[in-house]
This record gives C-alpha cells, structure tokens and sequence, in this order.
C-alpha cells in the first residue's frame, strides 16, 4: 500500500523509453519513503514480453493488463485500469510520460479520484511542507518541480491533502538505467474484465500510422539548434547544411516553432525534447528558461546571438557576437578547411 | 442533423511574447504587462465547431470562458468569428483555481446551461499553463468519452463503423470520426457522441471576424463588464439593449450553477503553489568572440584540437 506507481507506456510489444526513466526516478523515490516502485502495463498480448523491460529497473511488482481492446490505446479503458487499479492499491504517487498518450490519461485519472497532477515536470523530490495558513506540517511530500508561465518562472508544486501525487514527465527529462538485469520483482496478470466494463471501449481506432522518429535529437552528440533569430524557415536551411557538415541533428526553440520556422518534432525544452549532447550550437535563440530546461546539461554550449545580452550567453562557454546569418557560413566555411 | 456545441476557450496572458518587465521583481507576474488574448488552440477549436455549423443547419455554438469580466472579451471574439453566443463563467469563489477546480466549474456550468450538448470543444491547451489537463478533467466529470489532440473532423455519422461500440451510452445515436495526433504520427479514430474534443494547434486556423457580425455584436456586454452600480439600462445605448436580447451575454455566478463551492477555486485545488522563482542558472566564464572571420576559425581549430567535433 501506498507505494509509488509508474504506468508505462507501450507500443505493439516494446516499452517506451519514457517509461523506464520514469522507472528508474520512481525507484529513487520509494527508497528515499522506504516503499515499494510498482508498474502498470497495459496493452495486448504483452504478457510475456514487456516484463524484462521493467523489472530491471528495480520494480517490485508489476501489473499486467492484457486485453485485445487496450492497444491500440484509447482514453476511457487505460483510465478504467488506473483508476479500479489506484482504488484497490493507494499508491501515493504516479508517475507517466508527458506524452500524448500520458497527457490524454493523466488528467482523466486525475478527475475520477480528484487527485492533483501536475504537467512536464523537469524535476521531482521529496521534501517537507507547510502550510502557514492551516498551521499544518506535511512530511515526505512529492515535490513537482516545472517551469511556468511561458518558462520565465520556476514552480514547485505540492498536493498536501489527496493521493496519489501525480506528475507527468516528458522524454529525455530523467535518465534510465538499469539497476539490476534480474531484479526479483513479482508480476501479477490481472483479470481486466474485473477492471474495466464493456462498456468502456468506447473509442474505435480506424486507421493508425506511427512512423520511427525522423531526427535522433535524444542520441545526437553534436545538435544545431535555431531560434526565433534564425528569422525564416529559409534560414534553418542554413542549419542544416552546417549540422550536415557536423553530422549533427538540427533542433529549434519553441519561437521558432510557433512562427512555423521549425517542425513541431524539432522542439528542444520543457514542452518538446529534453537533450544532452556534447556540443550545443545555440544560433538566434535568446534561451527562455523552457528552453534552458531542455538542454542545460549539455557539454559545450556555443551561442550565436547578435544580442550580446542574450541569457543563454551566461550559461554558454562560447559566445559569438554576430548575427546567423553572417557566422553560420563562416562555421561551415572553416570546420570544412580545418577538418581535413 | 444538427447539433448543440460548446466551445471552451480562454482569456490568456501573451506569453509568447514576454518583454522583460513581464516579472515584477519579486519574482511574480506583471500581468499588466501582457496583452490578454484568445488562447491560440481555442481559436483552432471554435474553426471545427463553425465548420460542423456551416454543415449542418440549426447547428449551435456557444462558447464558454471562466474569468473576470474582462474575458467577455472572448466570447464577443467568438459571435464575431461565428458563434451564435456565450457565457462568461465568474465568480471570486473561482479564483485560485488548479486545472481540476477549473474542470469542476466548468463541468457543472455545461450541466446547467447545456445538459443535452452533444459536443465539447476546446483547444488541446492554453499557453499560460501548458498542461492540456482541462479537457479531459471536463470529460471525465461529465462521463464523456474523450478525443484528444485533434487535428481534423472527418465524419458525424448515424451509425458506427462496424465493429463501432456505443459504449452502451444514451447518446444523440450519433458518430464522429476525426483524425488526431499521437506520438510519431496519426490515427483516425471515432467515437459515440457526445464527447469531449481537444484540437490542437496543427489544425485548421480560425476564419477571421465577419464585418456585419462585428458591426451586430460590438455592443455586447457581460453585466460584469458594466461600471459599477450601472444596468443596462444606464447605458447610452439603453435602448437597444431593451430590443436585442442577445446583446446581453449570459453570466453565471457560482451559485447560478449550483456548484460546491469546496470543490471551486483554491479550496478545491489539490494542487498548492509551494514557491516560485525566477531561475538564475549557474553563469559560466563564457569566452566572447565575434562574427569575424578569425575569431570563428580560431573557434574551430579549437573544437578540432579537443575532438568535440570532427
């Protein structure tokens, strides 16, 4: 009881990356409450074929959910799991990607057991509280760290009073790792019928096309990236002759991708893809903490910004003065004269 | 056929494009500093509702908002842009509200003022908060099935697909088929009406405003919007207001929809604020080059020699 939950997410047969690196933080957080990490999977015809791809992350029980009507997956019949499942078991905190799948669950599990969630959290602790007003002093409680406001803010957020904690947490945000490849976790098949009625699977799923990701922004040790400075979707054209040169990927800041100078795909942030590559080439973006969140931990971070008072300058290890336009060119010119 | 649709959208600060007096500096936020505007995505939502509305006559859209008086603002947007009305949903007992008392106000006031809605639209999210919680949080307090992410309404029909499952719900016997997002790429999906639907940014862009419906519905006002101690009838315009009913837009107090005030507002937000901070990250010695020719070959030579590239 009480113990901390993560609901992993599946595609066919293979668990989602997001998945275990939720895993491997709610394993860190059951040992600092000295509770048990338990998982839900659900889908169909996993049974058999996602267990090794959760124990070994320190799971101490697993729930499988194996029903033809949970994969594809639709809303109401994954809520009904979490939510029968969360009645019986009273986790005190859930985890899930804060992807389109844990941001269509998330929230509907969160209305049924009126329990508080909070969005893309970039950082998760346990720590104290208190509340001045009531005079009431909480112990161990989830702190749910995010950006706010448009990311020029900090929040931590807090549910004193209902359970579970839940947080959503995008991909790339927390590290997987395996803690042990025969963790001795136990795996309990559950009767899915006894969790969800008949008359849940409501949504039929038509026609279905998922295609493997076009850019390995996650993998890419070198990333030439392009804000709102770059100014055109011609410009990015630019960045991706330099991050061809470079063998590196190109990725762009949310300003960039709101005036349609980007794919949606290439954002790097809070609300798009978290990355730590060895080299960051920063060019014309001005580095709102939401975008910071997303790649601060980078080795080297190279800033090309004509705004000298750029924030992304003071966390940058280079910084170059000029416009994209002008030392882009120059960057493709040279690495092509030196590199031979 | 024609359907009864609501449209959620919301008032929100412009945070895409924050100058620097957008925080105060005690760290919290200079809202006067930010222009208010129709949440993006909720634009894309209201498109869909007004294309289902040229489809199918008779078909009604009203748009609900919960603010301060100000977010009339929105639904007047909307009636220009083709919605037939609204209401504003406002009351102090709201304030402080997370996304879950925000989705229990929202909820009751649908129950009270469209029982019978066949459809729920809103944006998939709203750019002060980013969290795309509001939509199914109204969902699941309605018993609704949901559709996220929405990119297109393809088809309402009067009978499922085969293999379709009315989920064993008393609804309009109607079926919608709409396309959506997911993760690496798109799914075409349907589901028994009614429901709730979240419409992402990808999707069609609004119509802009209709110059006669402007030039009908400029003088529409909320009673929250009147200076204090005046009716309509104190208005220059009295008159009109007497002849145009729908010039007077629909208001709803907490009581109005009898909702319980423990579950509005900051009382029912499990969600509590524990601090907030203006980050300031951990400055590096950063070396300054510039734009010249051999400052930036200096710069490479120097990623060569360390093997960062190359």
């Amino acid at each position: 009881m009480n113990n901390v939950f993560v609901y992993c997410e599946i595609e066919g047969t293979q668990v989602q990356e997001v998945s275990q690196e939720l895993l491997t933080k709610g394993r860190k957080l059951a040992n600092t409450l000295g509770v048990q990490l338990e998982a839900v999977a659900a889908g169909s015809g996993i049974t058999g074929k996602v267990e090794s791809q959760i124990l070994p992350y320190g799971v101490d029980k697993l729930h499988i959910f194996d029903a033809e009507g949970l994969a594809p997956y639709t809303s109401k019949p994954h809520t009904a799991v979490l939510v029968n499942l969360f009645k019986q078991e009273q986790p005190q905190i859930c985890l899930m990607g804060a992807d389109v799948v844990g941001r269509d669950l998330g929230p509907r599990v969160s209305s049924a057991l009126h329990s508080g969630l909070t969005a893309d959290c970039t950082a998760l602790e346990i720590g104290p509280h208190d509340d001045k007003k009531l005079g009431k002093h909480y112990d161990n409680l989830l702190y749910q760290i995010r950006p706010a406001f448009g990311g020029n803010i900090v929040a931590t957020i807090v549910n004193p009073e209902n359970r579970p904690q839940m947080a959503t947490v995008r991909s790339g945000v927390m590290k997987a790792e395996v803690l042990d490849p025969n963790y001795p976790g136990e795996v309990i098949v559950e009767d899915v019928a006894k969790f969800v009625p008949e008359a849940e699977y409501v949504t039929k799923v038509i026609d279905r096309h998922v295609e493997a990701a076009k850019n390995n922004l996650k993998g890419a040790s070198i990333i030439v990236a392009g804000g709102y400075g770059v100014g055109s979707k011609e410009g990015f054209d630019q960045l991706y002759e330099l991050a061809k040169v470079l063998h590196a990927e190109v990725g762009a800041s949310r300003a960039a991708v709101d005036a349609g100078f980007a794919d949606h795909d290439l954002q790097i942030g809070q609300t798009g893809v978290t990355v730590r590559p060895k080299v960051y080439i920063a060019c014309g973006i001005s580095g709102a903490i939401q975008h910071v969140a997303g790649m601060k931990e980078s080795g080297i971070i190279i800033s090309v910004n004509s705004d000298e008072n750029a924030p992304i300058n003071q966390i940058a290890d280079y910084v170059i003065n000029g416009t994209v336009e002008e030392v882009v060119p120059k960057l493709i010119k040279y690495y092509k004269q030196n590199s031979k | 056929m024609s359907l009864k649709i609501i449209v959620l959208a919301k008032q929100v600060p412009d945070t895409r494009n924050v100058g620097p007096d957008a925080m105060t500096p005690e760290g919290t936020v200079n809202r006067s500093a930010l222009p208010a505007i129709f949440n993006p995505e909720d634009l894309n939502a209201l498109e869909q509702a007004l294309r289902l509305k040229d489809l199918f006559p008779g078909t009604t859209v009203h748009v609900l908002t919960m603010g301060p008086g100000r977010a009339a603002e929105v639904i007047r947007e909307a009636m220009y842009r083709g919605a037939d009305g609204g209401y504003l949903l406002t009351d102090r007992a709201f304030a402080g509200a997370d996304t879950l008392a925000t989705s229990y106000a929202l909820a009751t006031a649908i129950k009270h003022v469209c029982p019978d809605a066949d459809l729920i639209i809103g944006g998939r999210q709203a750019i002060d908060g980013d969290t795309a919680q509001v939509g199914p949080q109204v969902a699941e307090k309605l018993g609704l099935n949901q559709i996220t992410y929405v990119e297109e309404i393809k088809s309402l029909s009067n009978s499922p697909l085969k293999g379709g499952n009315s989920g064993g719900l008393e609804g309009s016997g109607l079926f919608i088929t709409v396309k959506r997002h997911i993760d690496g790429g798109v799914e075409t999906v349907e589901s028994p009406l009614p429901c709730v639907l979240t419409v992402n940014g990808s999707a069609a862009p609004c119509r802009p405003r209709n110059v006669k419906r402007v030039m009908k519905f400029k003088r529409c006002l909320a009673p929250m919007e009147l200076p204090q101690g005046q009716g309509f009838g104190d208005l220059p315009y009295a008159a009109e207001y007497e002849k145009k009913p729908y010039l007077k837009l629909g208001q709803l107090s907490c009581a109005d929809v009898d909702a319980d005030l423990q579950q509005c507002g900051l009382a029912g937000s499990p969600t509590k604020v524990k601090n907030v901070e203006n980050i300031v990250f951990k400055a590096k010695e950063s070396k300054v080059l510039t734009g010249s020719d051999e400052d930036v070959n200096g710069l490479i030579k120097e990623l060569l020699n360390e093997r960062l590239i190359g």
